[in-house]
């Protein structure tokens, strides 16, 4: 179904062959790389501003709960 | 029906709003992300001359121009702050300086992992390259600056100072491509138009919106925290629910 684009590439949009689409043409190891990091710094940033939250909350309570005893 | 705008400079009424902004531009993001990579993985012919290694192209584009524009926010944000005294900006410029620094290590991770196949180095010291790990190098230099001040208000001062100097890398970056003969290529769109795949196009486009809305939220979710720790001592953070609330013990 449907026409080629580019010659003989793209079979894994007409076939869905997971293999080749992974391989990209023996450059899986760039462009997986590439969106392999930029997806792993992002999880990592999210966990990050996630648990700066936390912190940030779980320290003013102890502070709050520190002037509440001296008083 | 007057609104104050001026209200939302306020940390105390920014902190509630950004709080329910977050959620509107988190999940926009993550389905422009899904978009975005599905065009370009599985409606983007393959390039002629790059085969499938040109796929890199939607994701360090869009990168390598949030990299840039963040930086100018920030300086921007950290200039409000350092001529009108608004704690708000400075917040701000402080908030989106770790996500600038990220934006520039993927552009420059991905650039590595392009040219590589297509120029056979990892890395040049060609204009462009050297100008933005210049960029990656003065936002790192901003938050170590910035953390090496005891006094907050002191630390947004210097630091404004030091963001505001640097952004003139920014144009150099821009323009390193048409000053000097430079191993990296120019832009491929232009104010002209484009040779580009419409589907190449619609991908990158996808994938830049969605990094925007990816920065907003997650920009909104650091200054919450920035503003708590800045404000700890004050009493409408005390009253907020999320302090007052006690789960761990009584």
């Amino acid at each position: 179904m449907g026409e080629r684009v580019a010659g003989s590439e793209m079979e894994w949009r007409e076939k869905m062959n997971w293999g080749e689409f992974f391989a990209m043409n023996g450059y899986a190891f760039y462009v997986w790389g590439s969106y392999g990091m930029a997806v792993l710094v992002f999880a990592i940033e999210v966990v990050l501003v996630r648990n700066r939250r936390k912190q940030t909350l779980r320290n003013l309570r102890l502070m709050r709960d520190e002037m509440g005893e001296s008083a | 029906m007057a609104i104050n705008w001026f209200k939302y400079s306020a940390p105390t009424t920014f902190y509630g709003l950004a709080g329910k902004l977050i959620p509107f531009f988190a999940w926009p993001a993550a389905i422009l992300f899904a978009i975005g990579i599905y065009i370009g993985f599985f409606v983007a012919p393959t390039d002629a001359t790059q085969s499938e290694a040109y796929r890199i192209i939607f994701l360090h584009v869009p990168t390598s121009i949030l990299s840039m524009f963040l930086y100018l926010i920030m300086a921007g944000y950290a200039a409000l702050g350092l001529i009108f005294n608004t704690r708000l900006s400075s917040m701000m410029a402080q908030a989106v300086a770790p996500t600038g620094a990220l934006f520039a290590f993927i552009s420059l991770w991905s650039g590595a992992l392009w040219g590589k196949p297509m120029w056979g180095a990892w890395w040049v010291w060609d204009a462009r390259l050297t100008s933005e790990l210049i960029l990656l190098f003065l936002y790192l230099g901003y938050i170590a600056l910035h953390a090496s001040i005891e006094d907050p208000r002191r630390a947004d001062r210097a630091s404004a100072l030091l963001a505001i100097v640097g952004s003139v890398n920014v144009p150099i970056i821009y323009f390193s491509v048409k000053w000097w003969n430079t191993l990296h290529q120019g832009s491929t769109i232009k104010y002209s138009g484009t040779s580009m795949h419409i589907a190449m196009q619609q991908a990158m486009f996808a994938v830049l919106i969605a990094c925007w809305l990816y920065v907003i939220a997650v920009t909104l979710a650091r200054a919450r925290s920035i503003i708590l720790e800045r404000e700890a001592n004050t009493q409408w953070v005390n009253e907020l629910p999320e302090v007052k609330w006690n789960g761990e013990k009584k």
